[in-house]
């Protein structure tokens, strides 16, 4: 040991520069980071409450995809580990499900994490991810741009800041030639000799003002000294204020069947539905108010928590949600004030005798309602042996009331579209 | 006009490099003083980005790319910029010669430091059992060459990335079922033969007279594996013969990582310990200036203090080898009493644990009841939703204490499992057996992994196990993942 020289490689910022050598990897983590999201997209939807909810919010994705699996031991082994001395049987040192208290190593062995394996996505980028995996994000972006000529805008005077676009440049000429003026009365009025004293020459940024540039005749060196540049200051933007009408509010009515026949998946299916559409009349709208209406044999206004999570058994009343959504819209949404958009999910396994009443109820919605659907849930297979409201609700001739069909999640995105396009011919 | 030396470069640290090459020199007078016996060392000064990458690869300069390692950047990077970690001092990887990183923006005491603590790591390496079976010499080259192999399988238009992620995926998982101790040599399978005839000989016995006739079991040769298989990457590598050329480089090479990572995951209590240890042996003996010696003492101790509620493996190796120390040289009237007096000088036996002990050998020998009782050593197991103390180091409890701490050292804390039959119910179902220890699979991580063994072995899985007290199968096919119960 003594004959051989320690080895010291110095530190070099330009290797520090090009090392960095997880890019790669790390691209690749984040490809399947975005794909376990798309995959479990599903239980996302069916598991947050993210209908209401501000699209910069984040939510907290557990991630399936990526834990990295091996053989370990499970809850049923305790382990050893040090005290603050005075240990005594019984003591609660740490909670399970989080890591325990005895410290992994980190190479293998370890205990399942839990808090690491969920990511933070905002609802924003999950809508995006979910219309990816819809398969249909250009129809989706179009019709949101359409969306925008409901807002009306206004000019409203002008700013010193602004985007490129907006910049006057008639006014922002007339202000450098204010400028100059006022100081070519204080340079004169002090008797200074030249232009020295005057605003520090600063030549226009090419890309600061571009097409201004060409209002500077470059007179060579001699008329340097009298060249007068634009300033920061001159630049006028116009600005320009949105206007939002005073019937921009709408409430949703989201209702449900809640009966013993509606189980997860067509929850599902019917949440994804719901979260569509408040998404859509979210961006048309400025201030969206949703309900949320459970019923079976009875309706009830409840949270969106309970909408989806809210498993009642026994038979169903169609009409009784009907009724109570016009009972919500008459105290709170009337429709002179608010525009209403009503959907209703069920399997269709309606009493036969509520029938009539139900369809007398969708009628009256229907008058009332901006938009009116119904949304009949039957997972793949289950068609044949229920009974069916299409084939009822068949005799409401209003022109927005529509029904679609959703057999499978494949099913939502045609759906809400054909739903939508009614609402067009409708305008 | 003047020479004010305003654009001088002005010192960012008290030191430069000059400053490391003498601390350097010194120190290692001292490693030669106190009969460290180490590989040629070098040391690269980094940056914390630079750490972080290394940490990320366990400290390889090259390594094969596969996204767990961004992964692993991605979070110790979260972690550091969330203040939760520091980056380490140092690292050291296991290779002739010693490589070790230096953080450029550590203080020169932790240089100090850490310098010395590495000749401790580069001698433990050098010297200890465990590590004689990794070629030291070859470290670096070796996983430079995997990394060019991997790059190349995922340039070759024929497999590409996906393929290669889906092999590296499912070895990765199944790394650490190997051998863990490598210095008992496997056999051939022409020798387990061998060994399994042997067996079955009846032995001589002078009192056949009196005893009942030997039963003798003919012995199963057709069966493969003869003995049970612990090394799963391996085993399927040499048995599934639909696996391309590619597939099985890949399964070598990560089993070969694996052995690589294992000497340090089975001395880690034994490695660090070591290393502080040697490290505050030398700087108390450099007679540092007051300033270097104050910050020593406080780094020291937040290096190897206890942690409450976790295992600090600098704190429990560093007391262990300070008692056997203490023990050799100044052993208490009782100790000899009890004991025995001391055989050798106490360095000298030091040394000696150090070349023939890993972690589990080294608690249960040198960790005494008095040891456990002072650092509050305890016992812990889940009852519904908390961690509850259940033994502590008392008179009753100590002994389970210290079984329940070995079985969580090093690899004893990835269950035993080995192939057992290649040709399970002659349909070439994979059988494996876990040898239960009275410590349950996890079992969303079994389904999981025992998926990835399909996947590899393409055929049916199963593994025997023991859950909740009774005797299960775990099976994966093409239909899924099931749990049977056993007879």
């Amino acid at each position: 040991m003594a004959t051989s020289e320690t080895i010291f490689r110095e530190y070099r910022p330009s290797d520090a520069e090009r090392s960095d050598r997880s890019a790669g990897d790390r691209l690749r983590h984040r490809q399947k980071v975005r794909e376990s999201i798309r995959e479990n997209i599903a239980d996302i939807i069916a598991e947050e409450s993210i209908i209401g909810k501000d699209r910069d919010r984040v939510i907290k994705v557990p991630l399936r995809g990526i834990k990295e699996y091996r053989f370990v031991y499970g809850d049923n082994s305790g382990g050893a580990s040090q005290g603050d001395g005075d240990s005594r049987p019984g003591q609660v040192v740490g909670k399970t499900g989080k890591e325990g208290p005895g410290k992994g190593d980190d190479m293998a062995g370890d205990r399942p994490g839990v808090d690491y394996y969920e990511t933070d996505v905002t609802l924003e980028e999950l809508i995006e991810i979910m219309f990816e995996d819809l398969e249909l994000p250009n129809l989706e972006r179009r019709a949101l741009r359409e969306i925008q000529s409901d807002y009306s805008t206004k000019r409203k005077g002008y700013r010193h800041v602004g985007i490129r676009v907006r910049l006057d440049k008639r006014r922002t000429a007339k202000q450098r030639v204010m400028r100059k003026l006022a100081r070519d009365r204080r340079v004169n009025g002090n008797g200074a000799a030249d232009g020295d004293l005057a605003e520090p020459a600063e030549p226009p940024a090419e890309d600061d003002a571009p097409g201004l540039s060409a209002l500077q005749p470059d007179a060579g060196a001699g008329l340097r000294k009298r060249r007068f540049p634009f300033h920061h200051d001159d630049l006028r933007y116009k600005h320009i204020e949105v206007d939002t009408r005073e019937e921009s509010n709408a409430a949703v009515m989201c209702i449900m069947d809640t009966s013993g026949s509606m189980d997860t998946m067509k929850k599902y299916l019917a949440r994804s539905f719901f979260f569509l559409l408040y998404q859509f009349i979210a961006t048309r709208y400025r201030n969206v108010e949703i309900v949320f209406i459970a019923h079976h044999t009875e309706a009830s206004e409840v949270t969106e928590e309970e909408f989806f999570h809210k498993g009642e058994s026994g038979g169903t009343f169609i009409s009784s949600g009907y009724v109570k959504a016009l009972e919500i819209i008459h105290q709170r949404y009337h429709p002179s004030l608010w525009n209403v958009y009503a959907f209703h999910c069920s399997d269709g396994d309606n009493f036969d005798s509520d029938n009539p009443t139900a369809l007398k109820a969708g009628e009256e919605l229907a008058e009332i309602c901006n938009l009116f659907g119904y949304g009949e849930i039957k997972p793949l297979g289950s068609r044949y042996y229920e009974s069916s409201m299409l084939n009822v609700f068949r005799r409401i001739q209003a022109p927005n009331f529509h029904t679609v069909l959703i057999e499978r999640k494949e099913d939502i995105w045609p759906s809400f579209k054909a739903f939508l396009a009614k609402d067009r011919i409708k305008e | 006009m003047s020479d004010l030396s305003l654009d001088a470069p002005i010192k960012v640290s008290a030191y430069d490099l000059e400053d490391l090459i003498e601390w350097d020199r010194r120190i290692r007078e001292k490693v030669d003083e106190f009969g460290l016996d180490c590989f040629p060392q070098e040391f690269e000064i980094c940056d914390h980005n630079q750490m972080l990458g290394y940490m990320a690869y366990n400290g390889m300069p090259s390594h094969y790319p596969h996204w767990s390692y961004g992964k692993a950047y991605e979070k110790l990077k979260t972690l550091y910029d969330h203040g939760v970690t520091g980056v380490p001092y140092e690292m050291v990887i296991n290779s002739s010669p010693a490589i070790a990183y230096l953080m450029r923006d550590n203080t020169l005491l932790l240089q100090i430091l850490t310098i010395a603590h590495v000749y401790g790591h580069n001698d433990f390496n050098k010297n200890n059992f465990t590590f004689k079976s990794t070629r030291a010499e070859l470290t670096v080259e070796t996983f430079k060459a995997h990394a060019l192999r991997v790059r190349r399988y995922v340039e070759d238009p024929s497999i590409g990335m996906e393929k290669v992620e889906r092999v590296l995926d499912a070895a990765h998982s199944l790394q650490f079922q190997c051998r863990r101790n490598l210095a008992i040599r496997k056999l051939s399978p022409e020798e387990q033969i061998e060994r399994a005839v042997e067996n079955a000989q009846p032995r001589s016995d002078p009192f056949q007279k009196i005893h009942a006739r030997q039963q003798r079991v003919e012995p199963d040769l057709r069966k493969v594996p003869t003995e049970p298989d612990e090394d799963v990457l391996l085993f399927i590598r040499d048995h599934n013969p639909y696996l391309a050329d590619w597939e099985k480089d890949l399964l070598t090479m990560v089993d070969e990582e694996a052995k690589f990572f294992i000497a340090m995951m089975e001395t880690k209590i034994m490695n660090e310990g070591w290393a502080t240890y040697w490290h505050k042996k030398i700087l108390e003996s450099l007679n540092l200036e007051q300033g270097l010696h104050l910050e020593f003492i406080v780094r020291h101790n937040q290096v190897a203090r206890p942690i409450p509620g976790q295992l600090n493996p600098y704190h429990l190796g560093l007391r262990i080898w300070e008692d056997v120390y203490r023990r050799w040289s100044e052993p208490t009237a009782e100790e000899i009493k009890r004991d025995g007096a001391p055989t050798k000088p106490a360095r000298e036996k030091l040394f000696e644990i150090r070349e023939v002990e890993r972690d589990a050998s080294f608690l249960r020998r040198y960790l005494t009841e008095d040891l456990l009782r002072d650092m509050d050593i305890f016992q812990y197991e889940a009852r519904g939703e908390d961690y509850v103390v259940s033994k502590v180091a008392d008179d009753e409890g100590w002994r389970e204490v210290k079984e329940t701490l070995i079985k969580n050292v090093g690899t004893s804390s990835i269950p035993v499992i080995k192939v057992e039959d290649a040709d399970f119910g002659q349909n070439r179902t994979l059988y494996l057996k876990h040898y239960h220890d009275g410590r349950d699979l996890h079992l969303e991580y079994a389904e999981k992994t025992i998926a990835y063994l399909q996947r590899l072995w393409a055929r049916e899985v199963v593994i025997e196990t023991t859950l909740e007290g009774k005797k299960s199968l775990l099976c994966c096919n093409d239909r899924g993942f099931s749990v049977r119960a056993l007879k």
